[in-house]
């Protein structure tokens, strides 16, 4: 299949309904890819109910979308999923394929991998061409960020990869863009599950997605209790953004385990990472260190992540965060 | 009778990483290792998942597998100390330099020769590579079901199983019928302390030991040189050198100095 193919492909998730805007995101590094391969930029749909997502797809720079509607899509099944987009790549033969590193997008891109027969690269934060082989470079962090490790898929096609969120801007929507649309036909019958799904519980208030927030307030040990967490909060609302915490914070009850950030919990990259009363070892970093601007507010001047923070205000969070809210109001 | 499958990995336990220039891979020796962080949760529910189904008054088995050097044996015995009933290792130099593709597969082939499995489970991903792909793609490999994420086994029955997984926007309750592929997270559990019985026991205990051809893989799928993806190069990232102390005789100031530049630069 090498060097056949002419199609830069992303996956455009649909979840419950609403398409996915990290999709946006991915056509943005899509559509840079595509310059320097000459690639089509494509993205593919798989949905119970595609609504007008296809020509919103294209607005926002795709020039083709494949789509697959079928109602054994209306939920997460990743034994149909992957075999669909199998059957979508062995049909069409994508040069590259970038799929979100969301949950079902990284368990998704895995299976996947394996029934296409190709190379996979997990979570990468950086995509390039190569100028001289046109190959994917896929720049990713291993050994919980203290290595970064560029990989490559030589032979086999698509050359696979799940790409971080928010790593990249959304395009912008171009609503006079042409482009085509290409149904894909879903023989629904042909793809076995063992799956059942039973049933989606949505999140608690305080469990707020923070993979998908450009600015966290995230609190640790020196955040000491529930108050203290009430003022992260008050923080967070009046600057837009999500409360994460340390593994400190989650193993004393004070936070749910979904916004632990660090090797045992999440991974993520927001604009904006405001640490308070963080102390900032190996494992907590691991969680937060690509994220683009990191302040840290901590009464110890010597705590590992005053150093690494691109702002460190030495200070007790408990006097520091109200004035910051009230600074903050005051426009 | 239940085979309860845990996969695990040896890796470094410092947070000093040493990595061959030339090849891009870690370097090994020297390094301290222990079992992945991750692997510890899949292990503890494996063994969870015998003491429920034992009280369900049914026979089950925890067999632990990993492919590694010779040293990683260790995270063997550690399992058996923990409540392992069988440990396999796969080692061969055929297996050295794997990708997850390879490794996954590698895998497979072992499980396969284990027999008769009722549950895989796996950590969430490793503390090395980081990918999370090897559930999943043992799963491909079997044509079993999966689930990454998985923070409660909620129901164990004869030929399915029901598990609650984390999404970004909630919790999925998914049934998958059995033998089934998990891979969960930390939320699932608390890891017991091995018993100083265990740890007695652990260090006689008879592994299992296969090579490439005990498990009868195609060679063409193992190794570096057969792995689809390839390290072009590695290198450590940029650290903030020059972090910025925000000035200010006293809290309040500091406070209105940090507003300033965040607006300045509108990072807010």
């Amino acid at each position: 299949m090498k060097n056949k193919s002419t199609n830069t492909w992303v996956l455009a998730e649909v979840i419950r309904g609403n398409l996915s805007p990290v999709a946006l995101e991915l056509l943005f590094i899509a559509k840079k890819l595509a310059k320097e391969t000459g690639d089509k930029v494509c993205a593919v749909l798989m949905t119970n109910d595609k609504k007008d997502f296809a020509q919103k797809l294209i607005c926002h720079g795709a020039d083709i979308v494949y789509v697959a509607e079928d109602k054994c899509l209306a939920n997460f099944d990743e034994d149909i999923y992957s075999q669909l987009l199998t059957d979508m790549i062995k049909a069409h033969t994508p040069n590259i394929f970038v799929l979100p590193a969301t949950s079902t997008g990284r368990s998704l891109s895995a299976k996947t991998a394996i029934l296409a027969d190709t190379g996979l690269t997990a979570d990468a934060t950086d995509l390039q061409i190569d100028k001289e082989t046109k190959l994917l470079h896929a720049t990713r962090p291993t050994f919980g960020g203290n290595l970064m490790a560029t990989i490559m898929c030589e032979v086999k096609r698509p050359q696979m990869c799940s790409l971080r969120p928010l790593t990249y801007p959304q395009t912008e929507c171009d609503k006079k863009r042409k482009g085509e649309i290409v149904n894909f036909k879903v023989d629904a019958k042909k793809y076995k599950s063992n799956v059942k799904f039973v049933s989606f519980k949505e999140l608690e208030d305080n469990e707020i997605d923070i993979c998908a927030s450009e600015i966290i307030v995230a609190g640790g040990r020196g955040v000491k209790d529930e108050k203290g967490f009430a003022l992260l909060k008050q923080l967070a609302d009046s600057i837009g953004g999500t409360v994460a915490a340390s593994r400190a914070a989650v193993d004393n009850g004070l936070m749910p385990y979904r916004c632990q950030v660090g090797l045992t919990g999440k991974t993520i990259k927001p604009k904006l990472y405001i640490a308070c009363g963080i102390s900032g070892q190996v494992q907590h970093m691991a969680g937060m260190s690509s994220s683009d601007v990191i302040v840290a507010i901590n009464k110890d001047a010597e705590a590992p992540i005053m150093a690494q923070a691109k702002y460190a205000l030495v200070g007790d969070v408990f006097e520091v965060i109200p004035q910051l809210i009230s600074q903050l109001k005051s426009k | 009778m239940k085979n309860i499958i845990v996969c695990i990995k040896q890796t470094p336990k410092s947070d000093n990483i040493k990595i061959d220039p030339a090849t891009g891979c870690l370097i090994r020796t020297g390094a301290e290792s222990a079992i992945n962080p991750f692997d510890e949760f899949a292990l503890e529910e494996g063994i969870r998942i015998k003491e429920r189904l034992t009280a369900q008054g049914k026979t089950a088995v925890v067999n632990v597998i990993t492919m590694g050097p010779p040293q990683a044996e260790a995270v063997l015995r550690t399992s058996v100390a923990k409540g392992a009933d069988k440990v396999f290792h796969l080692s061969d130099i055929a297996f050295a330099g794997s990708d997850t593709w390879a490794t996954s597969y590698a895998l497979s082939k072992g499980i396969q020769k284990i027999g008769n499995p009722y549950i895989i489970i796996c950590g969430k991903q490793t503390n090395d590579s980081d990918t999370g792909h090897i559930g999943a793609q043992i799963s491909a490999w079997l044509k079993y079901p999966n689930s990454s994420f998985v923070r409660k086994v909620s129901e164990l029955g004869d030929a399915n199983i029901t598990v609650e997984r984390l999404v970004e926007d909630g919790t999925d309750t998914i049934n998958l019928s059995t033998p089934a592929v998990l891979s969960v997270v930390k939320e699932i559990n608390k890891p017991r302390i091995a018993s100083i019985s265990g740890r007695i026991s652990a260090k006689t205990f008879e592994i299992t030991t296969w090579t490439a051809d005990d498990i009868k893989a195609d060679k063409t799928k193992l190794g570096m040189k057969n792995s689809p993806t390839k390290v072009v190069k590695s290198f450590t990232p940029k650290r903030e050198a020059n972090s910025i102390v925000i000035e200010g005789a006293t809290s309040k100031e500091r406070a209105n100095n940090l507003v300033k530049i965040l607006k300045e630069n509108q990072y807010v």
